[in-house]
């Protein structure tokens, strides 16, 4: 068992992390803290989970949120997707493994992958709405946030929803408020079986490492950590018995990066674009110096009352 | 339970089947991934649907719904005809070596001394023949061809894999690997645990299904061992203690027996009960019996109870029949009861049959329901459209609903599926004006007492006997009642050399203080020592563990004297040593028995007196012959559901349980495989708690709406969509619901005859947040167990439609 | 009777200097309401495409004003171009004219405008500025929606949206910059300014710029040279 976190104090306790520890802060440069705080990770072992929905349940809770009751649509996933009051989601594959035979039901806690490099972040226009903590967590703040859908663009696990109520942005902040006093996440807290925990994320894959090799014990050869390069690391991990087949697990990215539009949406373009316009400013400015005005002269002014002259009196002698 | 939730870490195989622990019992379910995690333990899962609990299993096997016992007796046919059985266990601390006496007999399907007309046995040829020396016979060798171990091996050969194949449909080869791995822990240094719920007890067979488990673990030597037993999941969280207290018809607090109206006499009832040993220097704990039954009825009647009035003995009512919930329903459908009163109960949710269920609470006079929230039974009488299709107008049952406190509001104690006792402090008052359970109760005793006092009537005299002695009659608290469950001195108890051991007034410290004289008291004697001299060990929240076998001895208090696995002693061999280092629990040390558990044994008594570990039996061994215990038999046998989809392929003739009840009129209910060719089987989600989360906004989010798993085959069978309606219907009723169309259920083979599950969750009514539904029960047979009445939800036949959609 | 190339409204006041009408009242009500909505649209747009910008959101009233206002500022700018598009789409038409002005391109931008072919209501420079900016408002509505989250998220994909605001972002910038070209011939060219702002320009403005069409308007009856499409 991997030791539980131990009960809060009754105390109020400061809080371990806030605005000094800021990696990132969207559309804002900022000079990170000389020292990182040991990064944190939630690591969830689809091999351990029960597709129970009590972190879906501790996340309405802790949160407060409040999602509609929806309807049943053939499967077990409800609601049906993420959305702006449901930050966490289990799905369902079931999936007949060739080799084995087996049927096999792979059930998947969708939500926020909290990644090192974070697309939302990157993607985001207004200062300060997303902001990565040095331990990791990716977090969003809504008073700073306008509701653009950057974000939903920028992720590369389509995480972000946009809430029609108040057009604001809504993903799972990792508890950041209960991590600050030393807890771990609601998910994780409610968690029968320990296919969620959490702690630093060296913790975390020393503990992966030991679920991986009980998997190979049970002839899953390909079982693997899920802590994708591409969007270099994540602080939120899976521990998966098919790692060679992400895909697998109701869509989970093979390869996550973040899309390569987004990166020259946020990149090149904004350099190309700035060049361009500063360029026909320029190109003006400079045309106006070599070639001058163009200006009417008065033979101009003199060929047109001829010819007004000319054709106005014509029509009026018929 | 036999043993407990954490010792379940213990195992090295986990079988889960007739139950889907990760869906019902997420919690406790840690257990088993812990003992996956940590020890490498293999879980495998039986059920017809690949569930929860199949999704982090090792093994998977489907299974046709009703028939596990053909399954179990497959794996015990196994085991003896490839002799994978633990033979020191079986020889020593079972009946296999013991002799049945001539004249009984098993033929076509049923024992000897079966009557057909009232469907019940004569069960007087199903026992040990009995020596000269008046024990019981017995042949250590096992040879005798009347030897337990000899007619089972008999019994059970008709189970070949094939068998079990066409009669369950599970594949041979995953049926073998199930067997397989389940022989694999007849070693002493291996253990495997059962996990049963309801899908086994929900049969006319149900106690015979756990009966069969309990045997394949006794054949492994897996009862009374770390990681072992057989264990049933209890639903609520306290139905343990509700089962405990006595709230079944037949039975008094502590299992103690309810008199019968052929015992007029304390002793009449006693003398039965109180057994002798059956073999030399047996404990034959239930000698005891009625120094707990004195001790009962001194707590029910205080100084009332007299040896002259034979301690108010006949102040019990004795039973003609057993009043359990079908009968219950029964008789009010048949306007002979006229008045419900339902705490914590929502029967219009839980009975079998809603069209009966409604047509006899429609007969009522008055129907009280005492809630937290409003049930459907509350709302019996309201037309919800097709979902509960009544007249109001013709209902004249005046209902009253009382708001109760939920659990969360009221101090007390709940126990769970480990025997535990944990004590609960309240969270919060009351919501508004709604009372504690306790004071409904004594308001309404109270005030009836008062009205019988005042105008008198017939046989008052147990209402005016109880003792209600409490500090504040209208408001009992919580713990003055525990400290009456577990009872106390009512003299000074003095030992044999006349020293004081209890001085009067204390409270006992074990049941073994309790005397037949009247000088102590305790309602139930099972729980004596939570609330002993120490105090309410209920409150106790130490989860230390000193000898690292997960027993936590020192949280809550289990019962029975707080051993945490029961028969301890058979996880040492006859000598007293352990059976392995690994599973090393308790064991003899030279002067008494020691280990990490409390041993279930008396303490001092040392291996050579050959007092076997099954205390409670008076042979002192387990038995694989029920002798008269059962209704069907000493041995079980596949009987099919009333309603099956082909004939019994073992017994053509019979049809289901020979000796199940069967209400007059009930029999035309049940429907035939030729209309209904489908068999249907219910079951809880893990998203909701029974039928009162239905109505918690965010349990209905995460499963809002009421459906039904099909297989992808019959889907494309009977052109339905995944999220389509359909309509299911029995003989009883329909119900309609969205189509999950899935690969996690699959058409069977059964006796050459392809058949089709559908599963459907029983969680939908028409009170709640979720979206509305017909009750589930609309479908259900009303036959129960023939020992139990519990009834056969689990296994019936139904036909299925696609249709465009409710109109209400 | 009126030639092609000139516009319901346009005439011819004789006097020193000749004074003609080139845009009536409301065809400049809509130039001007579709110029500032563009102005909007290029502060609301570049303070959410670059940070160092954000601060113009300070316009609107913050971040989450100027989201809300841009995609209607940009639908109010659709509407208005398509006025102007209607007005004026038929004198933005290829005439063969107009291959031999490009031709003579480096005489125009010196500023010899006398040495270039005469050139109807619109010259070459401004047609391309029409069609172009016809085109990419097209794309940039179309883009615009795709990514209007409040209304229309639930109908492409992320990947269809993540191309939709690269794009938008791209063809903003262009057409920024056709817009940098646009402003500066009106200010270069002296005495072009008065056409969107009093609606009419000196003959001799006409005659240097816009001789053909001075012409037409003079004579009252247009060239013969074929056009690309049917005369109305």
């Amino acid at each position: 068992m991997f030791p539980p976190l131990p009960n809060p104090t009754t105390q109020p306790v400061p809080p371990k992390f806030g605005d000094k520890d800021l990696l990132r802060r969207s559309a804002t440069s900022i000079t990170p803290p000389e020292k990182r705080q040991t990064e944190v990770a939630k690591l969830i072992d689809v091999s351990k989970c029960i597709g129970c929905k009590a972190c879906q349940t501790a996340c309405l809770e802790w949160n407060d949120l409040r999602e509609e009751v929806g309807v049943n649509t053939g499967v077990y996933e409800n609601p049906h997707d993420l959305t702006p009051a449901s930050w966490t989601l289990m799905r369902y594959a079931e999936y007949e493994n060739p080799q084995t035979g087996n049927l096999e039901w792979l059930i998947r806690k969708d939500g926020c992958m909290h990644c090192e490099d974070p697309g939302c972040l990157k993607a985001c226009p207004a200062p300060g709405a997303i902001v990565q903590y040095s331990n990791g967590i990716v977090d969003f703040q809504k008073e700073n946030c306008i509701g653009c859908g950057y974000c939903v663009k920028g992720c590369p696990f389509n995480i972000p929803r946009i809430s029609k109520v108040d057009n604001k942005a809504y993903k799972c902040s990792l508890c950041s408020d209960r991590v600050a006093v030393g807890q771990g996440p609601a998910c994780q807290k409610a968690c029968p079986t320990q296919a969620i925990v959490f702690g630093t994320k060296d913790e975390m894959k020393k503990w992966a490492d030991k679920r991986i090799a009980d998997l190979k014990s049970r002839g899953f050869a390909n079982a693997g950590l899920y802590d994708p390069p591409g969007v270099k690391g994540t602080h939120v991990m899976y521990v998966l018995h098919h790692a060679d087949k992400p895909q697998l697990y109701s869509g989970l990215p093979n390869n996550p990066a973040i899309s390569p539009i987004v990166e020259l949406w946020k990149g090149m373009t904004r350099y190309a674009g700035f060049a361009a316009i500063g360029a026909f400013a320029a190109i003006s400015v400079l045309h106006r110096v070599v070639a001058g005005r163009s200006v009417v002269s008065a033979d101009d002014e003199r060929n047109a009352k001829m010819l007004a002259d000319k054709n106005m009196m014509k029509e009026k002698t018929p | 339970m036999t043993n407990s939730w954490t010792d379940i870490k213990n195992a090295d195989v986990v079988w889960i089947m007739g139950g889907n622990a990760a869906e019902a019992h997420p919690c406790g379910f840690k257990w088993v991934t812990e003992a996956k995690a940590e020890r490498g333990a293999k879980l495998m899962v039986v059920d017809p649907r690949f569930t929860r609990s199949a999704a982090v299993a090792d093994h998977y096997s489907p299974i046709r719904p009703g028939t596990d016992i053909a399954f179990l007796s497959g794996v015990v046919n196994y085991l003896l005809s490839n002799d994978k059985i633990h033979k020191e266990y079986v020889r020593n601390y079972t009946n296999a070596a013991y002799i049945v006496k001539e004249g009984y007999a098993f033929n076509e399907g049923l024992f000897s001394g079966y009557n057909e007309a009232n469907r019940s046995y004569d069960r007087s040829s199903w026992e040990y023949e009995i020596g000269p020396d008046g024990f019981a016979v017995r042949d250590l060798t096992l040879e005798n061809p009347r030897s337990v171990y000899q007619l089972m091996k008999q019994h059970f050969s008709v189970y070949t894999p094939e068998t079990v194949e066409r009669i369950t449909g599970s594949p041979k080869d995953k049926f073998l690997k199930v067997a397989d791995w389940v022989a694999s822990t007849a070693t002493g240094d291996r253990a495997m645990t059962i996990m049963y719920a309801l899908g086994w007890t929900q049969h006319s067979h149900g106690a015979q299904n756990i009966r069969t488990a309990a045997m394949i673990q006794l054949l492994c030597g897996n009862i009374g061992v770390p990681g072992g037993g057989i264990n049933a999941l209890r639903g609520h969280s306290n139905v343990q203690g509700i089962t405990d207290i006595g709230t079944l018809t037949a039975s008094l607090p502590g299992y103690l027996a309810m008199p019968t109206d052929s015992e007029p006499t304390l002793e009449s009832h006693l003398g039965k009960r109180t057994f002798k040993p059956l073999q030399a220097n047996q404990t034959s704990y239930w000698q005891n019996y009625r120094k707990f039954y004195v001790s009962f009825l001194k707590g029910m009647y205080g100084e009332k109870a007299t040896k002259e009035n034979e301690f108010g003995y006949n102040w019990l009512p004795k039973l003609d029949v057993a009043y359990d919930c079908l009968r219950m329903f029964e008789t009010m459908y048949q306007g002979k009861t006229n008045g419900l009163i339902c705490q914590g109960f929502n029967p219009l949710m839980s009975i079998a049959h809603t069209k009966k269920s409604i047509a006899g609470l429609s007969k009522l006079k008055f129907l009280v329901s005492i809630d937290p929230i409003e049930t459907d039974t509350a709302r019996f009488w309201e037309n919800h459209g097709e979902y509960n299709d009544v007249d109001p107008a013709k209902i004249q049952t005046e209902v009253f609903m009382l708001p109760c406190a939920s659990f969360a509001e009221e101090e007390g104690s709940l126990t769970n599926s480990s025997r535990c006792v944990s004590w609960k402090w309240a969270a919060a008052e009351p919501y508004h004006e709604s009372w504690r359970d306790a004071d409904f109760l004594a308001d309404l005793f109270l005030r009836i007492r008062k009205l019988y006092e005042k105008d008198g009537g017939k046989g008052i005299e147990p209402l005016m006997a109880v003792d209600w002695s409490y500090k504040d009659p209208l408001h009992p608290h919580a713990e003055e009642v525990l400290k009456e469950l577990n009872g106390k001195a009512l003299v000074d108890l003095k030992d044999g050399e006349g020293k004081v051991t209890r001085a009067a007034g204390q409270q006992l410290a074990s049941f073994a203080e309790m005397r037949d004289d009247g000088s102590t008291d305790g309602v139930q004697w099972i729980y004596t020592g939570v609330f002993g001299p120490n105090g309410n060990l209920a409150q106790r929240r130490d989860n230390s563990d000193p000898s690292g076998m997960n027993v936590y001895g020192s949280w809550g208090f289990a019962w029975p004297a707080n051993r945490r696995i029961l028969y301890n002693r058979a996880s040492a061999d006859p000598d007293g040593k352990p059976w392995s280092e690994a599973k090393k629990y308790v064991f003899w040390d030279g002067a008494k028995w020691t280990g990490a558990d409390i041993p279930d044994y008396v303490p001092t008594l040392p291996p050579s007196r050959g007092a076997g570990p099954f205390i409670m039996n008076p042979e002192g061994v387990s038995r694989l012959f029920a002798r008269g215990m059962m209704a069907e038999g000493p041995f079980p046998v596949h009987y099919e559901p009333f309603e099956a989809p082909v004939a019994n392929p073992l017994f053509p003739k019979i049809k289901g349980n020979p000796v199940a009840r069967v209400f007059k009129g009930d029999m035309e209910v049940f429907g035939t495989a030729k209309e209904f060719p489908i068999v249907a089987t219910t079951y809880r989600l893990v998203e909701h708690f029974h039928y009162w989360t239905k109505g918690v906004h965010a349990n209905a989010v995460i499963q809002p709406e009421f459906f039904v798993e099909i297989s992808e085959e019959l889907a494309r069978e009977k052109g339905i969509t995944r999220g389509g309606w359909v309509r299911v219907w029995s003989n009883r009723g329909a119900v309609k619901g969205k189509a999950v169309v899935t690969k996690r259920l699959k058409p069977l083979k059964i006796d050459g005859k392809t058949v089709h599950t559908v599963g459907m969750p029983l969680n939908y009514g028409f009170i709640g947040e979720a979206k509305k539904a017909s009750p589930i029960n609309t479908l259900t047979p009303p036959v129960g167990d023939a020992n139990s009445q519990t009834p056969e939800f689990k296994a019936f036949l139904v036909d299925i439609e696609p249709i465009s959609g409710p109109v209400a | 009777m009126k030639g092609g190339e000139v516009a319901s409204g346009d005439a011819i006041h004789r006097g020193d200097p000749v004074i003609v009408d080139r845009y009536k009242v409301d065809a400049r009500i809509n130039h001007w309401l579709t110029a500032g909505s563009f102005v909007l649209l290029a502060l609301s747009g570049l303070a959410l495409f670059h940070p160092s910008l954000y601060f113009l959101t300070g316009l609107f009233g913050g971040g989450s004003w100027t989201r809300a206002i841009h995609p209607w500022l940009g639908t109010f700018l659709f509407i208005g171009y398509l006025g102007l598009f209607i007005r004026f789409w038929k004198y933005n038409l290829w005439t063969p004219t107009d291959g031999t002005w490009l031709a003579k391109l480096h005489v125009f931008l010196r500023g010899h405008e006398e040495d270039m072919p005469e050139v109807g209501r619109y010259n070459f420079a401004q047609k391309c500025v029409f069609w172009s900016m016809t085109a990419f408002i097209l794309v940039m509505i179309g883009t615009g929606l795709v990514i209007w989250e409040q209304y229309f998220a639930a109908y492409t994909t992320v990947d269809q949206k993540r191309l939709a605001v690269l794009v938008h972002s791209m063809c903003a910038i262009v057409m920024i910059c056709i817009v940098i070209v646009h402003v500066y011939g009106a200010l270069w060219a002296r005495g072009t300014l008065t056409a969107m702002l009093k609606g009419r320009v000196t003959g001799g403005w006409a005659w240097r710029h816009h001789r053909k069409w001075l012409r037409e308007l003079a004579t009252g009856k247009s060239d013969q040279t074929p056009r690309g499409t049917p005369a109305e």
